[in-house]
């Protein structure tokens, strides 16, 4: 029977959510190889904000903080979650694939001489081996795949497994991990700034509702509008790579193949075209509207419902339309 | 400086949703696609060019080598890198299906360990197999720092650095490594400004959101660019993967839904047909 271990992350001082999409993945594997599982989270404030997920249903919570892992650096968090995986025997270790997750665990694996699968969507027992689901080619298949190594490194991606909860399956205890030396590249990387994207809206991987804009908003007072249409709704907003080109918003807000993976309840694709590179980011969400005056925008073929009109003159109307109904 | 610029080819990436499952289900099939150079890893390769010329004298102040692992075909990617302004070419022979980040990523650390370049720079993805790990498995093979989804690089005439903007959920971090280095690109990093040597001008334009055009002349004059032709056996590496593609499927396919003709309509739907607002 195996040990899983998930790598969570640390973001200003709190638990970032995506940690408990690889809890998530955890589970599974809980449920279908009997391995529990425990948490490392590292990071500075990692000792305090461990107790918000400690009932995620971990057998523990080991956390790392210091000047080696305060601020996040690949080669000092490599060998550290190598070490602690090594030390404690767990045989798949897990973190979500986000840009943490990608950064940090292939080096993990070269660490560990394991094979990789990322972005995994599913996972199930095959006879003696885990069989893993991931896509590939922008979305338009599913590679099946397993791993030789003893050791399986694993990323997974948020949109495919829902956040675990943090509180109910009993306490996990919290102590600290065994430290481990940073690789010696680690004295050459130095990080320099962070230049945070200040949000009011939730994350566009979290939301229940995205509101995507693309080259027919043309300007940032344009984009305007459809921030007031994601205020009414209590969403996010998202756009395609064109948009953030042309540096009318932040790249964190890019959706699709390289961009963020979204699968809200409900996304609303404005002025969008729908290249396959933007499809498969949000192809796999509940509900899709699209609003495009060109009736032969590949987008109508995955919108659930479309309109065929411009849309500065649909957008205005929707944003009244909801207004009054707030307002009843 | 001295870059080391690993490509892959891949089928045309605007085309993805033509990609056939054999009938088998063991393969996936590109036939009636064309092949080009990886979007991140052509983005690579002018970044790289961009960090060793000088920009408005269209001078080369640097070296750039380009390599890939594929089948012999693969020279015509390799001579677009070539024509581009990449000084030299090595290929090494091996079938696609052959491979998987662990072999990728030891073959091209043979290759380093020859060029011995100041920096090794990758696409920060593939668009076909979309693993995103090869240039974080060779930082770690290699000792280097690494700088993954950079969309902006920094350097000045002779130092020892290189500063990357690397693009991150959150916001944007900044990074400065010491080289030799490893850095992966991300989209932008083609942009007017994204990249900066200390020789071409700050303000210099390039033009943007597409790597530099290659017309006949510079293909033809690219022939007679080194090309080196090796074989994967030829560098003492066994093709042992360390993972193994079971099969392929198609997910299922999204229908499209209805027309509205007006924003009540949508509402209407969206509140009680589908129940999302």
């Amino acid at each position: 029977m195996g040990k899983t271990l998930v790598v969570g992350e640390m973001f200003e001082g709190a638990v970032r959510k995506p940690s408990l999409s690889a809890v998530s993945f955890a589970l599974r594997l809980k449920q279908i190889e009997g391995s529990g599982f425990d948490v490392l989270m590292p990071g500075k404030g990692a000792s305090a904000a461990a107790a918000s997920i400690k009932g995620c249903g971990a057998g523990k919570i080991m956390t790392a903080e210091g000047a080696d892992t305060d601020t996040y650096r690949a080669e000092a968090y490599a060998p550290l979650v190598a070490a602690v995986a090594k030390g404690g025997g767990y045989d798949r270790i897990v973190a979500c694939a986000t840009t943490y997750g990608k950064d940090l665990m292939p080096r993990v694996t070269a660490i560990l001489g394991a094979g990789m699968a990322s972005d995994v969507v599913a996972v199930e027992k095959a006879g003696d081996r885990l069989v893993y689901t991931r896509p590939m080619y922008a979305g338009n298949v599913l590679a099946r795949m397993a791993i030789r190594t003893p050791v399986h490194v694993v990323t997974v991606r948020q949109s495919e497994w829902a956040a675990a909860p943090a509180e109910g399956a009993g306490s996990a205890a919290i102590e600290s991990a065994a430290g481990a030396a940073p690789e010696a590249a680690a004295a050459r990387v130095e990080v320099v700034g962070f230049e945070r994207i200040v949000s009011s809206r939730p994350p566009l991987t979290e939301a229940k509702i995205v509101v995507s804009g693309g080259r027919g908003l043309k300007s940032v007072e344009n984009f305007k509008m459809l921030e007031e249409l994601a205020d009414l709704l209590g969403g996010a907003v998202g756009a395609t790579r064109a948009v953030v080109d042309a540096g009318i918003v932040p790249n964190d807000l890019q959706v699709g193949q390289t961009g963020k993976i979204v699968a809200p309840d409900l996304y609303f694709a404005i002025g969008l075209s729908g290249a396959i590179q933007h499809l498969a980011g949000m192809k796999s969400s509940r509900v899709i509207v699209a609003v495009n005056k060109d009736v032969e925008a590949p987008i109508f073929s995955v919108a659930d419902y479309g309109i065929v009109a411009d849309l500065f003159k649909v957008v205005p109307e929707l944003i009244a339309s909801l207004k009054k109904e707030k307002g009843a | 400086m001295k870059i080391l610029v690993p490509i892959k080819r891949v089928s045309d990436p605007d085309n993805a949703n033509k990609v056939k499952i054999t009938p088998d289900g063991k393969g996936v099939s590109t036939e009636g696609l064309s092949w080009d150079v990886n979007p991140f890893d052509i983005y690579a390769v002018e970044a790289a060019i961009r960090l060793t010329e000088d920009g408005p004298k269209k001078e080369r102040i640097g070296e750039v080598v380009v390599m890939t692992l594929g089948p012999k075909d693969t020279t015509i990617q390799l001579r677009r890198c070539l024509a581009m302004g990449a000084e030299k070419a090595i290929q090494i022979e091996t079938e696609d299906e052959a491979l998987d980040s662990w072999v990728v990523a030891r073959a091209i650390a043979k290759v380093y360990e020859e060029v011995k370049p100041d920096l090794l720079l990758l696409g920060k993805q593939e668009v076909d197999g979309e693993s995103n790990q090869t240039g974080q498995i060779l930082a770690h093979m290699l000792g280097l720092p690494q700088a993954t989804f950079a969309a902006g690089l920094r350097t000045e005439k002779g130092a020892g650095w290189i500063e990357a903007t690397r693009e991150v959920d959150g916001g944007i971090a900044k990074v400065r490594l010491q080289m030799p280095a490893m850095v992966t690109a991300s989209d932008r990093i083609i942009g007017a400004h994204a990249v900066q040597n200390g020789v071409t001008p700050a303000g210099f334009d390039y033009p943007s959101d597409n790597v530099r055009y290659t017309p006949l002349p510079m293909i033809n004059k690219a022939k007679k660019k080194p090309l080196e032709e090796r074989t994967l056996a030829s560098l003492g590496i066994d093709a042992g993967t360390r993972v193994e593609y079971l099969g392929y499927t198609q997910p299922p396919q999204r229908k499209a839904g209805i027309k509205v003709e007006t924003v009540d309509q949508l509402v209407e739907k969206l509140k009680n047909e589908a129940r999302v607002i």
